[in-house]
């Protein structure tokens, strides 16, 4: 630097200050790099090269000599190397005196944390003044804080689910109970979706609990629950309504056919004997079946009534069948649809 | 203490001496089998029961087993975050042992509610330190000789380290560093992801 300058510092100063500068000449040439942007070309180093060539210049735009830059004053850079384009730097240009060229220094800014990957850097590569180190340290020890953030809220999660699915299912039998109940088909009949309700009353049930004492009756309970279980689909629903009363939700299906046949197997399946500690408990059951294509606007506490009107039919018949709400002896008849 | 504190000690317990001692002590602190949240804070009693457990357990003294916490934050590959973020404390092992004063604050900017130890550095020549463990509660600095002694592997040091014992809540650890090239040590990249 020429005297009158009023501070003078030799370059090996100045690479420990800024590592990331350079001396660019008049005529655009990189007289002189700091060791840290040198690594950006790894071997063979910046110096000699056309700075507009080796940085392509993003702010201020425009600018196709390095005069014209030098011309500006001290002015903020925005620069992206051209051999990597998505590597942006910061920077600041100053004009040294006049006919000498430019002085830049250079920044990763927030890009650093790829910059240390892509160019092998460490720590003695930046000045204690930098902050990059304590940036790539904070970035690091934030995405540990994260991981473990992001582990408790899965463990949540699943306690969640484990806590809702328990809440919805009746203890013993697995199925779904009153409330999960109330639940689906308050939904289906938002969405109009179209479904059919079986209601099932076990029939003595009461004898075998009389009989052969609780434990047998819970037994039985659960054969019960199994069997509906295995007569119905996925998309279906088995719920135990309490007691020895279930109500089967069928998503979807509304064919009389079809229902009848489900009924007719449960019920057969049901009437055979269940051994429980060497004795064979026998039970029965009546069925109600609603329909909602038999309503204008199926209302779930409304089809469970009729539902329940038309089981009780089933039981003043002689037990042992399934009767459909609006069916002779079914119950009250249906508003007709439409 | 802090969940991460907590579950440093649970997975030292388990990574060392495996899930079913983990278990059992456990058990004996009156602490379910999960254990701890990391980003939760517990009791200090809950911490005391589950150090008091293992020493029981293991049979090994209280001091040692925090030492050897210490050893197994810095050296197994289950939490190579934290030797990872030590390693930025600075190049070489002198330069760490400076950027320890900073520590605590550097704790607090990733994780505000995590309270550390403070800890001082006060150097008697070139390779002569004593470290100051300030902590409400006992034990950090059998961590904190631990910490150091692994460090000091870690950047290849010969380093002498002993625990001078506790007064009004500083602990006090006297490092002597014998052969500053002693190995290699471990390569250390700032780049995440690397060694």
């Amino acid at each position: 630097m020429p005297a009158g300058a009023g501070l003078t510092l030799d370059h090996a100063a100045l690479d420990r200050l800024m590592p990331m500068h350079a001396l660019v000449s008049p005529t655009g040439h990189i007289r002189r790099t700091g060791p840290t942007l040198a690594k950006l070309r790894p071997g063979e180093g910046l110096q000699g090269a056309r700075f507009l060539e080796v940085f392509e210049l993003r702010r201020p735009r425009n600018i196709a000599r390095i005069a014209e830059l030098a011309a500006l004053g001290p002015t903020a850079l925005s620069l992206r190397l051209r051999d990597r384009p998505e590597m942006p730097l910061k920077g600041l240009s100053v004009a040294l005196d006049t006919g000498e060229g430019l002085f830049v220094n250079l920044s990763f800014g927030i890009a650093a944390v790829e910059a240390v990957g892509a160019f092998d850097l460490n720590g003695s590569d930046f000045p204690p003044t930098d902050l990059t180190t304590g940036m790539l340290y904070l970035v690091e020890a934030k995405e540990a804080v994260m991981r473990e953030s992001r582990n408790l809220n899965m463990r949540l999660q699943g306690a969640k689910i484990a806590a809702e699915e328990a809440a919805f299912t009746d203890t013993l039998t697995g199925l779904k109970n009153r409330r999960a109940m109330d639940m689906i088909l308050a939904r289906y009949a938002a969405c109009r979706e179209s479904f059919s309700l079986m209601h099932i009353d076990l029939d003595f049930f009461k004898q075998v609990n009389d009989t052969h004492g609780h434990a047998a009756g819970d037994h039985v309970l659960q054969v019960a629950a199994r069997i509906l279980k295995d007569e119905t689909r996925d998309d279906d629903t088995a719920c135990r309504f309490g007691g020895d009363e279930f109500v089967l939700i069928f998503h979807r299906m509304t064919d009389r056919g079809r229902l009848a046949k489900v009924a007719a197997r449960i019920l057969a399946r049901l009437e055979r004997p269940i051994p429980f500690e060497g004795h064979d408990c026998r039970i029965s059951g009546s069925i109600g079946i609603a329909v909602s294509d038999d309503y204008a606007a199926p209302k779930p506490e409304q089809m469970l009534i009729d539902a329940d009107m038309a089981l009780y039919a089933s039981k003043k018949a002689g037990r042992a069948r399934a009767s459909f709400v609006g069916e002779p002896g079914g119950g009250r008849p249906a508003v007709a649809a439409g | 203490m802090h969940g991460l504190i907590n579950r440093s000690i649970q997975c030292f317990l388990r990574d060392t001496y495996g899930a079913a001692a983990w278990t059992a002590v456990a058990a004996q602190a009156g602490l379910g089998a999960e254990g701890f949240e990391a980003l939760l804070s517990y009791e200090d009693r809950l911490t005391d029961a589950v150090l008091d457990a293992a020493a029981e357990h293991l049979d090994k003294p209280r001091d040692m087993l925090l030492e050897d916490l210490g050893t197994y934050l810095v050296s197994h590959p289950n939490v190579r975050a934290v030797r990872r973020l030590l390693r930025f404390g600075g190049e070489s092992f002198i330069d760490f042992l400076h950027s320890l004063d900073e520590l605590h604050d550097r704790s607090r900017l990733a994780v505000p509610d995590l309270a550390m130890p403070e800890l001082e550095l006060r150097d008697h020549s070139a390779t002569a330190f004593t470290l100051l463990v300030r902590h409400p509660y006992p034990g950090f600095g059998h961590v904190s000789v631990g910490v150091l002694r692994a460090m000091a592997d870690d950047y290849g040091v010969l380093a002498f380290l002993e625990f001078q014992g506790r007064k009004d809540a500083v602990e006090t650890i006297t490092i002597e560093c014998v052969e500053i090239d002693f190995t290699e040590g471990r390569d250390f990249a700032l780049a995440a992801g690397a060694a």
